[in-house]
């Protein structure tokens, strides 16, 4: 602060955001070469899902995801998938709810992607920890739109943007679960692993990794509840799928297309969080708990 | 075997033996290999092919089978999953899980699942077993039970065993040698007899002064030298002259050379055989006699010697005749353990009162 001669204490001013904005532009101006590839690969991954998504006529898609809701949960579940996603296409918002369901994945598996071994190495290392947590901490509690300015700023207009400040915004959980759910494991079956001589790899694959699971797998849950709440509100700079719709319902004071495109990301959120759920107890530590003669 | 309450440093130790635990000071040798001083990956190799680990709450992998639970060591150790697997049932087979392996360890018991434990251990095949509590978490009749299972093993298979429990009983019960802990520290090693009769400081007298004696002093502790013995070859004339001399109703007749417990003679069998003018006893020997192992605890004791007329005869495992403990030798032993008792508690009254009850229920037994 003394190294400012203009400060007054009496009427302070500091330029945080002058500082963030520099820094932003400093990565655009170094990195920009790195920023476009990034940009040009994850535009054309998500152009390549969306157009499989979109392809095929929309009652063979209903189809394909009540049959995955069967064959992962249960066929009540398959009903539901059948009714909600038919109720989608008749709502018109068939298209948007794929571009959507496009962006969650891509943003979700990014995600996880990113945070599952960063909770792992969390879990490990204390230091990690501890320089973690805080990050985490200011990640969940900045305002999520936010994230959408320096992503913008980077990246321009679109998806991308709209993705990757996805990424950072649904991250926290995921690290957050990895972590506990490692060093939530029993220590004794860790030093069982040890005792008979297994290498640390090994204990994680064997032992750390399949007992923390189910608490994992929460964490993954959460990453796409996350990433589908973003999704929506990534519209704002120019990402495609339902949220388009809102935003345009919310500018134009249209109650009916708000509805509709709302309705459809409810639909969205139930079908995945009871899919991922099913997903959980399907791990085999879950599985064998459940075994009875 | 290690004993000691809990922060008396029995956990510690034990980790510190397969290097779980980083020693801070001093050296672990195992087979001439100081574990505190190896690297990683040498100390993983030790843990691979010479210890093995069991546990307090068995840590047994719950998403794993039992037999692929049994078989973890060998998985590490690298081994084809065919040859591992039948290394595995050979293993439940010993501790008496034979048809379990596709079963998971939720559902299995408390006392099987640590039998789980104990078969990941034995199909290490290691020549050191720690053992860390490994029966703590068990209800009583299970433990026991389990006790009594490592007792035969370990006849069977002469593995070093180094067992941590905090239960004096159980010390007394399973240990070769009990070193007892507090502080850190090792304040007795001894036999089980030794650390009850002759403890180290009030700290072990204190915590042994509970200790149910009849169950693990046995019977060669309070046994005496037998006095009417005959030889079982030798004529009705000897053996007349012999319980003559000791002024008893009956002798036990032993082999001459080998020294075997063959059984007892009557007097009124001797004096007819006598008068038949026979030459050796054999005809008249009673082969129904009672007798004990001299591993038998003081406990175990009183039904046969109350039922038997003769003092009761303590033979080894070859049944040759070793001594004999007297009914009144056994009870003077049982009112010297109530007083010890009362000593080490400090109680003056109330000793002699104490010591007649212990006597009547002896006898009454």
């Amino acid at each position: 602060m003394s190294e400012s001669e203009s400060f007054d204490p009496m009427d302070p001013r500091i330029d945080v955001g002058e500082w963030a904005e520099n820094g932003v532009d400093w990565l655009d101006e170094t990195f920009g070469p790195v920023l476009d590839g990034i940009s040009d690969g994850l535009s054309t991954v998500y152009d390549a899902v969306v157009d499989l998504l979109t392809a095929p006529p929309f009652l063979v898609m209903v189809v394909l995801f009540a049959a995955l809701g069967w064959f992962v949960r249960s066929w009540q579940f398959a009903i539901f998938a059948a009714a909600g996603f038919y109720l989608i296409a008749a709502m018109d918002q068939w298209e948007g709810a794929m571009e959507t369901l496009t962006l969650v994945l891509l943003s979700a598996g990014m995600a996880v992607l990113l945070s599952v071994p960063l909770g792992v190495w969390a879990a490990k290392s204390s230091t990690v920890s501890q320089i973690v947590r805080p990050v985490l901490d200011f990640m969940q509690t900045l305002p999520p739109m936010v994230y959408l300015i320096p992503a913008l700023a980077m990246f321009g207009i679109g998806s991308v943007p709209g993705m990757l400040a996805t990424v950072v915004f649904a991250m926290p959980p995921g690290v957050r679960l990895t972590e506990l759910g490692i060093r939530q494991v029993d220590t004794e079956v860790v030093e069982a692993g040890q005792a008979f001589g297994s290498p640390p790899g090994r204990i994680l694959r064997q032992i750390q990794l399949p007992l923390a699971l189910p608490t994992i797998m929460a964490g993954i849950n959460q990453v796409i509840m996350l990433s589908l709440s973003m999704v929506v509100l990534a519209a704002m700079v120019g990402a495609a799928g339902l949220g388009l719709d809102v935003l345009s319902g919310l500018t134009t004071l249209d109650v009916a297309i708000g509805v509709e495109a709302g309705l459809g990301v409810v639909i969205l959120a139930i079908y995945l969080d009871r899919l991922v759920a099913a997903l959980a107890d399907r791990a085999p530590v879950v599985k064998a708990a459940k075994v009875r003669d | 075997m290690v004993m000691g309450l809990s922060g008396s440093g029995k956990s510690t130790l034990i980790r510190m033996l397969n290097g779980l635990w980083e020693t801070t000071a001093g050296d672990v040798y195992i087979d001439d290999v100081d574990i505190a001083k190896i690297g990683d990956a040498e100390l993983r190799e030790v843990r691979q092919q010479k210890i093995s680990m069991v546990f307090q709450h068995f840590a047994l992998l719950p998403h794993r089978t039992v037999a692929q639970n049994a078989a973890y060591a060998l998985n590490i150790q690298g081994m084809e999953k065919e040859e591992r697997l039948k290394k595995a049932e050979e293993a439940l087979e010993m501790v008496g899980l034979k048809g379990w392996g596709d079963k998971f360890p939720a559902q299995l018991s408390g006392g099987m699942k640590q039998r789980v434990g104990l078969a990941r251990a034995l199909a290490a095949g290691s020549d050191i077993m720690l053992m860390d509590e490994a029966f703590s978490a068990l209800d009583p009749l299970i433990r026991r039970e389990m006790q009594d299972q490592l007792i035969e093993l370990q006849s069977r298979l002469n593995k070093t065993i180094v067992f941590i429990t905090h239960d004096l009983n159980e010390a007394m019960r399973l240990g070769d040698r009990i070193a007892v802990m507090r502080d850190g520290r090792i304040v007795q090693i001894g036999t089980a007899e030794e650390v009850l009769n002759d403890p180290a400081n009030d700290y072990v007298a204190q915590f042994v002064a509970d200790v149910d004696r009849t169950r693990v002093l046995t019977a060669s502790s309070v046994m005496e030298t037998a006095q009417f013995v005959v030889n079982a070859e030798a004529g009705p004339r000897e053996a007349q002259h012999t319980m003559r001399e000791k002024q008893m109703a009956a002798a036990f007749a032993v082999g001459r050379r080998d020294n075997r417990l063959q059984g007892v003679v009557h007097d009124k069998d001797v004096v007819a055989a006598v008068n038949r003018g026979d030459q050796k006893i054999e005809g008249i020997i009673d082969t129904d006699v009672s007798s004990v192992h001299q591993d038998t605890y003081l406990a175990d004791l009183f039904a046969p010697s109350a039922e038997s007329p003769l003092p009761l005869a303590v033979v080894d495992d070859d049944h040759r005749l070793v001594g004999v403990v007297p009914r009144v030798t056994l009870l003077a032993a049982m009112a010297s353990i109530s007083e010890t008792l009362h000593e080490a508690e400090a109680a003056t009254a109330g000793t002699e009162t104490e010591a007649v009850t212990t006597e009547q229920g002896g006898a009454a037994s």
